[in-house]
Order: C-alpha cells, then sequence, then structure tokens
C-alpha cells in the first residue's frame, strides 16, 4: 500500500460523499431488483421463473452466448497473436476497428443486420426465396450479440501479449517446438487468466445484452425472447414481480461476474492487461 | 532467400501462424464488423441526399437527436467530479471496505442495461422512494430528461473512475513531495500538481463515458417515458422506424449517430493529446 | 572450420544491421561478438539462431546450409538476455521443455527425462530449485536455469546474449568462471554476445569486434588487446587516451614533443592513442609532452591526474613514479607514452 496522502478535515467528507454517490447511483438499484421481485413473497417470486416463456428465454439466452463467446474467444486469441506478434503495415487499423463496437450504439449494432438481412434488406429477398430466417430468428440474436461483444477478449489480450513480449516463443522454437506446440505450451498458459477474464466479460455482456438483440428478435414470446427481452415484455405488460424476478437472474449474473472478476484482480493481477502496471 | 517484397509491408519473423492468425481476423471483422456496418453507410443514400437532409431534419428526429447528445454530454459532464472524488477517495485513503467500494464502481457495467433500467425506474416512478421524496419537492425525475440524464450517470460514471485510477495510483509521490517542501498548501496542490497530471485520463474517461451514454438503450427507455419531441432518445427512434419499416430512415439516424459521435470522440482525443502534452513528466 | 559466416548482410527498415560479415569458429571454440550497442551483434547471433533472416550471405554448420533449417531443427541452444523463462514452468519443466516437444519417435522416455534434468540441476548447481518457478529465483539462477534448458537439447552450437547483462557485478564475475567451465566441460561450440570488453577478453577463445554492422577485427583475446586495427578498437578495448599529433618525414610531433615516428606510421595528421597507465613522466624542465595539471586524486599507490595538453584533457594514471610536486593543481610536468599507437586521423 502506498503512504497515505494528508488532507486534513477532508478525508471523513470525501469518503462519505463518495459512499452516498455509488450509494444512490449504483448501490440501491441493485437493491430494488430483489426488493421489488421479492414483494409479494418467495412463491410469487418462484412463479414467474417456472413459466415455460421464461425457461424459454434463459435456454435461449444461453445458447445465443454458448455460440457467442466462444467465437469472439477464438477471434480474439487470433487477433492478439496477429496484433501482438507480428510487425505488419495496417496493425493500427485492425485495432481501431477491432475497438469500432464498443464506440457504437447497441441498437446501431443490430440495426445493421436489419439492413442486411431484414425483409427489406440487402438480402431480404435472397433468404426469403431460399426460406432462411436471420432476422427474428435465433441467427439473428447471433450475430447482434457478436457484433455487440466482438472487442471484449481480443482487447484483453493484445495489451498483454504486446506486454509480455515474443521471447518465451521465439525460445521455444531454439528448443525444437513447432508452431502448435509453441502457442498450447507457451503461449495459452502464459494468457490463460487474461483470457477467462476477456471470455468472463464477453459472456456477461452477451446474456445481458438487450438494444442490440432487441431490434433482431420481433420478440416473438417463447421463441427469439432472450431473457433480458423476456424482462422488458413481463414489464410492458405491467407483470412487475415477474419481470424483477428475471432480473435478479440477470442481476445475479452480473454479481457473480462482478465477484469471479474481483478474484481474479487480486489473485492475478500482474497477468492482466489492465492491470500491469499498478 | 524471401523476397523484398514481402519484407515491404511486413517484418519477417520465426514465428508461425501469420497467415492463418491474419486470415481468420480479417475474414471475421470483416464479416461482422466491415461489411455491416459499410451497409449503414450507405443505405441512407437509397433516400437521395434531400431525402436523407429531410429525414434528419425532420423535428422528431432532431428532437431525438438533441435529447439523445445534450444529456449524454451534460451527465459524462457531470461524472467528471464524481468519478474524480470516488476515485481519490479509493487510491489515496485506506479504510475499512475499501475494496468492497472499488469493485462496487464497476456495478453499471456488470449489471445488464434491461435490469438497470428497470430498476432506475423503480426507484426514480413517482411512486417510487426516490421519485416521490422528489416530487414532494416539485421535481419530476422519471418520464422527463431528468430520468434519461439519471440513467446515463449511472451508466458513465465507472469509466471516469476507471481512466483516473491507475493515473491517481501511479502519480510521483515525490512530485507531491517536493511541491509540499517547495511549501504548496494542500489545495494547491491537488489543483497545481494533481489536477493537471490527471486531466489527460479524466477527459478520455468523460469522452468513454460520453461515447457509451449516446448510444445507450436498455437503461434510458424505460425511465424515460419515451414521449415523442420530449424524452425520446435517438436509439429508440432508430427502433421505431424500423417497425415501420423505414429502413432508409432508420439507417439514417443510425448514421447520424454514428457520424456525430466520432466527431466528438475525435475533438476530446485532440483536447486529451493536448492535456497530455502539456502535463508530460 | 564447423561454423563459417560467409558474406553475411541484413538491412532492417532503414539502417543496415550487418554489412558483408565473414567470420569461421572452431569446434568447440569460445568466440565472442564484442562491440557497443546498435554494432548488430545481436543480430548475428539471432540469425545464427534462426530468429532472423539474412538479406544475403551463407551460414554453414559443419558443411551444413544452417539458413535453410528453421529454427526449431537447427539444434542450436540460446540463451536470451532476459533469459526468457517460461514464467508459467516450474525450473524443472522449463529444462525438460525441449526434450519433451521433441517428435515422439526421437523423445526420451519419462525416466531418460527427469535423469537428463536431474543431472542438469546438478551441473548447474540449482539443486533442490526444480519446482520453483522463475518469479521465485534470483537473477544468476534465472541466468543458470536458462543455460541448462539451453543444454537440455544437447546443442551443436550454444548461443548467448549478452548472458550477464542483467545482473550485478559481483554476481557477473562469478558466473564468468563458472560459465568457462561449463563450457569446457561441455565442449560445445559457443558464441556469445557482450558489450564489456572485459569480459569479452577474460572469457572468450576469440573476439571479433563489431562496429555499426561490420566486423572490424577478429583474434585472440591478447592480440587485439595489443595489436587494435583501428582507433575504435583500441578505444573500445579498454581506457585510452588520445592526443592529435603530425608526422612528417619520419618525426612525430605531439604538442611540444618530438620523437621518432615508427616505420609504419602514416603521413600526415594523426591520432595518438595510449592506455592511460603507459605513461612515463618527467619533471617539468625533462623530455615529454607537456601538461598542465587541473586535478590529481590519489588513492593509495594509484594516482589519477587530469591535465591539459594544448586544449585537450586527459586523464593519467600513474603508480608510484609520479614527481610530487606535479600532484598540486596548475603544476607542470611532462610525460611520454610508454607504448603508443597511431592512427591516421580524418582532420
Amino acid at each position: 500500500m502506498r503512504p497515505l496522502v494528508r488532507l486534513p478535515g477532508a478525508a471523513p467528507l470525501l469518503l462519505l460523499s463518495s459512499l452516498a454517490v455509488l450509494g444512490l447511483l449504483v448501490v440501491l438499484p441493485l437493491a430494488v431488483v430483489f426488493q421489488q421481485a421479492f414483494s409479494k413473497g418467495v412463491a410469487a417470486y418462484l412463479a414467474p421463473l417456472a413459466d415455460p416463456d421464461a425457461l424459454a428465454a434463459i435456454r435461449l439466452t444461453l445458447l445465443v452466448a454458448a455460440i457467442a463467446v466462444p467465437l469472439n474467444a477464438v477471434f480474439g486469441l487470433a487477433a492478439a497473436w496477429t496484433i501482438a506478434r507480428f510487425e505488419f503495415k495496417g496493425r493500427t487499423l485492425l485495432l481501431t476497428l477491432i475497438d469500432l463496437p464498443f464506440s457504437i450504439s447497441p441498437v446501431v449494432s443490430g440495426l445493421v443486420w436489419v439492413l442486411l438481412f431484414g425483409a427489406q434488406g440487402l438480402f431480404g429477398a435472397l433468404l426469403q426465396a431460399w426460406g432462411v430466417k436471420i432476422i427474428f430468428a435465433t441467427t439473428g440474436l447471433v450475430l447482434a450479440t457478436i457484433l455487440v461483444t466482438l472487442p471484449f477478449v481480443a482487447r484483453e489480450l493484445i495489451p498483454l501479449m504486446q506486454d509480455q513480449g515474443a521471447d518465451e516463443e521465439a525460445a521455444a522454437l531454439t528448443l525444437g517446438a513447432g508452431g502448435a506446440a509453441v502457442f498450447t505450451r507457451v503461449t495459452l498458459p502464459k494468457v490463460k487468466w487474461a483470457l477467462l477474464y476477456g471470455v468472463l466479460l464477453c459472456n456477461a455482456r452477451a446474456m445481458g445484452e438487450f438494444g442490440a438483440v432487441s431490434v433482431v428478435s420481433g420478440h416473438i414470446r417463447g421463441l427469439t425472447t432472450t431473457l433480458p427481452l423476456h424482462i422488458e415484455v413481463l414489464y410492458n405488460d405491467y407483470d412487475f414481480v415477474g419481470a424483477f424476478a428475471a432480473a435478479t437472474l440477470l442481476a445475479s449474473l452480473g454479481l457473480i461476474t462482478l465477484v469471479v472478476k474481483t478474484a481474479l484482480e487480486w489473485r492475478f493481477a500482474d497477468e492482466l492487461a489492465a492491470f500491469r502496471r499498478r | 532467400m524471401k523476397s523484398a517484397a514481402i519484407a515491404r509491408w511486413r517484418e519477417p519473423s520465426v514465428l508461425p501462424g501469420f497467415p492463418l492468425a491474419l486470415g481468420l481476423t480479417l475474414a471475421y471483422l470483416g464479416a461482422i464488423v466491415v461489411v455491416p456496418l459499410a451497409v449503414l453507410a450507405l443505405k441512407p443514400w437509397s433516400l437521395g441526399i434531400a431525402g436523407v437532409w429531410s429525414a434528419l431534419t425532420e423535428p422528431r428526429v432532431l428532437a431525438a437527436l438533441r435529447l439523445s447528445f445534450t444529456t449524454a454530454a451534460l451527465a459524462a459532464l457531470v461524472d467528471a467530479p464524481l468519478g474524480l472524488m470516488i476515485g481519490w477517495t479509493l487510491t489515496r485513503y485506506e479504510f475499512p471496505g475499501r475494496r468492497l467500494l472499488d469493485a462496487l464502481v464497476d456495478l453499471p457495467f456488470a449489471l445488464p442495461t434491461a435490469v438497470a433500467g428497470i430498476a432506475l425506474t423503480a426507484l426514480y416512478a413517482p411512486n417510487g422512494p426516490l421519485g416521490a421524496l422528489a416530487a414532494k419537492v416539485g421535481i419530476k425525475t422519471a418520464y422527463s430528461p431528468l430520468g434519461v440524464f439519471i440513467a446515463l450517470l449511472f451508466v458513465g460514471l465507472p469509466f471516469v473512475v476507471r481512466a483516473i485510477q491507475p493515473v491517481l495510483e501511479d502519480l510521483d509521490q515525490e512530485v507531491e513531495e517536493a511541491a509540499r517542501t517547495l511549501g504548496a498548501s494542500d489545495l494547491q496542490r491537488v489543483w497545481r500538481v494533481v489536477l493537471p497530471a490527471l486531466a489527460p485520463a479524466l477527459v478520455s474517461g468523460v469522452g468513454l463515458a460520453f461515447a457509451r451514454a449516446v448510444g445507450e438503450y436498455g437503461s434510458v427507455i424505460f425511465i424515460a417515458g419515451n414521449m415523442p419531441m420530449r424524452t425520446e432518445i435517438a436509439p429508440l427512434l432508430i427502433v421505431i422506424k424500423l417497425e415501420e419499416f423505414d429502413y432508409a430512415g432508420a439507417a439514417a439516424v443510425g448514421l447520424a449517430m454514428v457520424v456525430i459521435a466520432f466527431g466528438a470522440l475525435v475533438a476530446i482525443n485532440a483536447l486529451q493529446a493536448r492535456l497530455a502534452g502539456h502535463g508530460r513528466t | 572450420m564447423p561454423l563459417e559466416i560467409k558474406s553475411l548482410s541484413k538491412a532492417f527498415s532503414r539502417y543496415p544491421a550487418l554489412s558483408d560479415i565473414t567470420l569461421t569458429a572452431a569446434e568447440g571454440e569460445f568466440l565472442a561478438l564484442l562491440g557497443p550497442s546498435g554494432s548488430g551483434k545481436t543480430t548475428l547471433l539471432r540469425i545464427l539462431a534462426g530468429l532472423e533472416q539474412p538479406d544475403a550471405g551463407e551460414v554453414r554448420f559443419r558443411g551444413e546450409d544452417l539458413l535453410a533449417a528453421p529454427v526449431r531443427r537447427r539444434g542450436v541452444g540460446m540463451v536470451f538476455q532476459h533469459y526468457a523463462l517460461f514464467r508459467h514452468m516450474t525450473v524443472e519443466q522449463n529444462i525438460a521443455f525441449g526434450l519433451q516437444v521433441r517428435p515422439r519417435a526421437s523423445r526420451p522416455g519419462r525416466a531418460a527425462i527427469a535423469a537428463r534434468v536431474a543431472e542438469l540441476l546438478d551441473l548447474m548447481q540449482l539443486d533442490g530449485l526444480g519446482k520453483r518457478y522463475p518469479s521465485q529465483l534470483s537473477g544468476g539462477q534465472r541466468q543458470r536455469v536458462a543455460l541448462a534448458r539451453a543444454l537440455a537439447i544437447e546443442p551443436r552450437m550454444l548461443l548467448l546474449d549478452e548472458p550477464f547483462g542483467a545482473l550485478d557485478a559481483q554476481v557477473r564475475r562469478e558466473l564468468r568462471r563458472w560459465l568457462r567451465q561449463v563450457h569446457d566441460r561441455a565442449g560445445v561450440t559457443t558464441v556469445f554476445v557482450t558489450h564489456d570488453q572485459e569480459e569479452a577478453l577474460d572469457l572468450a577463445d576469440r573476439v571479433a569486434v563489431l562496429r555499426a554492422g561490420e566486423l572490424v577485427q577478429v583474434g585472440a583475446p591478447n592480440d587485439v588487446y595489443e595489436n587494435p586495427a583501428s582507433a575504435f578498437v583500441f578505444d573500445f578495448l579498454g581506457e585510452a587516451c588520445r592526443l592529435e599529433g603530425v608526422v612528417r618525414d619520419g618525426r612525430l610531433t605531439v604538442a611540444d614533443w618530438t620523437t621518432t615516428a615508427p616505420a609504419d606510421a602514416p603521413e600526415g595528421p594523426v591520432d595518438l592513442f595510449f592506455r592511460p597507465n603507459e605513461v612515463a613522466f618527467a619533471p617539468a624542465d625533462g623530455v615529454g609532452v607537456g601538461a598542465n595539471v587541473l586535478a590529481a586524486a590519489v588513492r593509495g599507490a594509484s594516482v589519477k591526474i587530469e591535465c591539459k595538453v594544448g586544449e585537450q584533457v586527459i586523464e593519467l594514471q600513474g603508480l608510484g613514479q609520479v614527481p610530487p610536486q606535479a600532484l598540486t593543481r596548475g603544476a607542470r610536468l611532462r610525460f611520454t607514452p610508454t607504448r603508443y599507437r597511431l592512427f591516421a586521423a580524418a582532420r
């Protein structure tokens, strides 16, 4: 711990104000989710979770994440290997492109898929002729989710691998290791915690994504509503207990993510890009 | 011997897998990012230039864009002092529960936006605990632009805290101590030594909060009330236009958002670069 | 010669890193590549390892074209400047790595690998550290693990990049002696890169001096030290004093001192180089280069005198034979370099 700076008189004031802001702005909304969900008792809390539509929404959410997250993880590894291990022209452009999804609205991230594959979209007629449905179907949900969560793994791995340098990989080569052995036995173990960290954040966002999937979903109950969309449907039906009950699931996912993420940060700080310099 | 032409665009390396990894990266980025965004950039022009202009200058669209950008900017600016205060408290003082508080800062990142949206609404609705309190003094929170502002404030806060925290931790203790030996008071020290060093990170944090807030959808639509011309945000307008199958109109609003946000970020980056240039030690 | 490097050239984006290097090493020889930073010595080493490709030239090892072989088949043990130990593996796992990644057909059995690791741990005096991770080791220990890992694959050639660069002076001297012993025992042809002339002269059988990508001199340490081929080598191989002078009609003149020039001396303006301790002092009215004393520091029997000859400031070293009156600021003294070399000056 660094020596503390004294700011006489101000410390308690700053601490209290920080607590107040975090409490009011951040903690209270979390608390209210659980308070509302249980406002009519445990039975009323459990009932909406056993609803077939809710179960279908949970299944769909898990399915979408199960497709989107591994794909983005593989992409993240490939992008990090390309950018952090080789010098070539256009690296900066590639980095900008990878970061791009973070700076566009999730609604726009959904919109682009409708423009491509919607009924009046670029390939709309073609898809209709083939009888393939992308928008208002699982494929669209997956595409929108992939776009929104694309940077998470790559952004975690690239700075770390740049920081670590390629000396260990070079050493492995001189010792006779082939490309696959270098990757699986040297590179992957070195970045495993960062990879887990990126996957964790990617997964949390994939399961909780709302704006992008909302645009491509069509809100067909039991078919194309993921858990966040299911919350919206219930809320708009004035089924507040049901909406908040479903919300507790996502809030718990967020909390678990936060706990694991914090644990990773404490335990493996020097193997995570964002915390290397601390 | 490898030909020199290859060396032109990439430095040779003994590590294997470059063609495979680059190919995979480019194909994936192309399919997921480049092609879809290219379509977004092209689609509005099917209306013609005049058509795009009239789609964007429609009063409802203008009102939505104005609301999105001004409340996002305002929320990001208010996040600055709040984030500064929290970041300072977390890095400079040791107190029980400090690490818990530090972890809580990320809650707006971790909480799915739809969850945050209904939770904030429950709190700030006229019959909610905070909304009722505000209503007593005659302030309408939920279903007003103030509600949008509160949601965006929530969303942007962690960006500011996380941007300044590492800089505060790295800030050379000696520089501050030197300032003290030179007779600077505590306030002078903070104002003239700490803040200028922090400025670039603060600006970039505010920029990130702003970018996120402009496009924010889930946490806003529940609390906003979505009254056309008053509390309708730009992303919602895109959804509405899509529901009316007005693809080109939706794309026009989407493109306008991307372009304006991009312009704002370029300006913020320029400001940050200037500040960083001054504050370099 | 088992290692033959012929007309090797390599350029990075703009500047040349190596130009036309031709060099050989004998079987079991300990060869030092010595030069300041940016001289291309590390690039040359990395080309031998296969980590860089040259633009032109040839490298043969026991007659085989080394450049055609990919890194992993060169059978070259490389010790990196910062060791590049696998941070997620224990010391034992690090050492065993090169054996474990061999194709199944040539991979030794589990027991054989364990035996080899134990043998190397013993040779490197790393007993008891096998289960540790690199981050739990001292700099000197890491260095030895890196060496053990490189030796585990029984390399045909050992390459060391600034092997002692990251260590403090005390550890450095101990490891230096010990490295030489390991080399003598293993008998592997070894090429090592250093910028430390003392290290190169102490350790190597032969020293190759590089400057700005060019090979300026190769030879046994003492040969190179005694007969530097250029002003650069003289200067780089030890403490040096330089004085400007001129050679005309067989006479060498430096400041107010004139003497018979050596037979091979270049005509015209010259730079006279000598070691600061290879001088004979004389009183102010004696023979030699006249100098004004600026400062003098006595450490027991040795003396350092900073003095001015004309407009040039040099620092001389003496061992007891300095006239006491020369040890005061502003005093006048004379000295003659007992051994010196002349290089044509570009003036």
